[in-house]
């Protein structure tokens, strides 16, 4: 029998967020050099929100891009179902910028480490941090997160189900299901 | 978005209107690939792929080749003139010979049609038409398709007009049929020798009036007189071509002020179309190469890039 439980809505979603923008301004002692790049799809939207976030705590508008991983995912020779490629729309260059990637959740690291494959093709970035909204554990690779909206302890054969208006035209959550 | 499910790319007459627009969007990411400081990414690393080319070309050949490169696949050319095909030996034996070293994928040109269906029953790689005789040349389709799309946004409406040797012409075979599928008016127009007889039952109206041809056109397309197909005379002579059906600028004028103009090349300018219109602000005839190395890529990584059976 399958349940699911919220594990945290939409205010949850939104302070989350926003202490992350926080502390990625503390984190750089400001917004010099600071660039975000979303992975997609809701990494996407969760980098549009820090921006967002960020701009209204510093009055600073940040450079940011979207990364799509598909290129560089690691069992493209496995999985059944081949991925639908989107455009990566990176227009600024990365080198000496600190970098910090968004994504949704983090589970296996493999999903991070096509990024930073993929960020390197692009420059050679002063630094690159990541920033997750969900951290679920199980990683199968030396990969961690620097800023975390909330860390959420799950079993493998569980699923974690983000929410975000944008993407998904329902509202903000995260649910566990399974 | 649905997937995709070919394992060869032969002709534009297998793709339905969903395969040709996820072609096309998925060439759009990798045309960003190409304009980055690295161009590679590592989608199909550890594949072989082969370039079999029994006819002249430098186009599609570079342009598979870089395709498949900026894909980090390994390549390998054998060209007619440097292989065994010189000493007797058939093209499926080549082809089992490639498949024994354990290559993936034959990107496959040659003159006479249906070679790359004979070598997709004959051998167990995934085989791509690179063209085939007068039959077909898809990604040459696809690749026209992806630049109008680019350019004008999209097909309905769009009146797309080919001039010049129809009869010999794979591209306009392919052109064709992947225009009308995705809802495009085609015309095409030329002497009534160079139009082949039947043309219309692909979807396309012919003319032999050039002036009627390109009224109005969005998209005005030359093509190369085929010398090396005419087995007979088809023309009285290339003068006389040349004053009936040479794109040129004053005949340009009869198609919309923005229309493209495109070729597949290569181009005889004074011939088919005149240097000042092939060199002039509407051409996208260079874009047009540019393109073909990201449909490419978007090929070769929906018939490469996932799980082989």
């Amino acid at each position: 029998m399958s349940t699911s439980s919220k594990i945290m809505d939409a205010d949850q979603v939104r302070r989350a967020v926003t202490r992350i923008a926080h502390e990625i301004l503390e984190r750089n002692k400001g917004v010099d050099e600071v660039c975000l790049v979303g992975i997609r799809t809701r990494g996407v939207v969760l980098a549009e929100r820090l921006r967002a976030a960020i701009r209204q705590i510093e009055g600073k508008e940040l450079l940011y891009g979207i990364l799509d991983i598909n290129f560089y995912r690691d069992d493209l020779n496995i999985i059944k179902k081949q991925p639908v490629i989107h455009e990566t729309l990176i227009d600024f260059d990365i080198t000496d910028k600190k970098v910090v990637l968004v994504d949704d959740v983090l589970y296996t690291g493999r999903t991070i480490r096509a990024a930073l494959d993929a960020l390197v093709d692009f420059g050679r970035p002063s630094s690159i941090q990541l920033a997750v909204l969900v951290d679920r554990g199980h990683r199968e690779l030396p990969i961690r997160a620097d800023f975390v909206g909330k860390n959420i302890p799950t079993s493998k054969t569980q699923q974690v189900k983000v929410s975000l208006q944008e993407s998904d035209s329902h509202e903000d959550g995260v649910v566990i299901e399974g | 978005m649905m997937g995709w499910k070919h394992k060869h790319l032969l002709d534009m007459g297998s793709l339905t209107k969903d395969e040709i627009g996820l072609v096309l969007e998925t060439a759009k990411s990798f045309k960003e690939v190409s304009s980055r400081e690295v161009k590679k990414v590592p989608a199909l690393r550890g594949k072989t792929v082969a370039l079999l080319f029994a006819e002249p070309s430098t186009r599609t050949r570079v342009s598979f080749e870089l395709a498949a490169k900026r894909l980090s696949a390994d390549t390998l050319t054998i060209q007619s003139t440097n292989s065994s095909l010189t000493k007797g030996e058939t093209i499926l034996d080549t082809a089992l010979n490639i498949q024994a070293m354990n290559v993936d994928l034959v990107v496959v040109r040659h003159q006479a049609s249906g070679v790359p269906q004979m070598l997709a029953q004959g051998t167990k790689m995934a085989i791509v038409n690179a063209g085939d005789g007068c039959r077909a040349h898809p990604t040459q389709a696809l690749l026209d398709m992806f630049t109008i799309h680019e350019k004008l946004g999209s097909f309905s409406n769009i009146k797309v007009t080919i001039v010049g040797d129809i009869l010999h012409s794979r591209v306009a075979r392919s052109d064709i049929q992947g225009l009308v599928t995705m809802g495009a008016h085609v015309t095409v127009c030329g002497p009534s020798t160079l139009i082949p007889i039947g043309i219309e039952a692909m979807g396309a109206e012919a003319t032999c009036d050039i002036n009627k041809a390109l009224k109005d056109a969005d998209v005005v397309m030359g093509l190369r007189m085929q010398k090396e197909r005419q087995q007979e005379s088809f023309l009285p002579s290339v003068t006389e071509y040349v004053r009936e059906f040479c794109i040129t600028p004053e005949r340009l004028r009869l198609a919309k002020p923005k229309a493209l103009v495109m070729h597949p090349g290569p181009t005889n300018r004074g011939v088919e179309i005149a240097a000042e219109v092939a060199d002039g602000p509407q051409s996208v005839i260079l874009e047009q190469v540019t393109n073909g190395i990201a449909v490419r890529m978007a090929v070769l990584y929906l018939l490469l890039g996932r799980k082989s059976k």
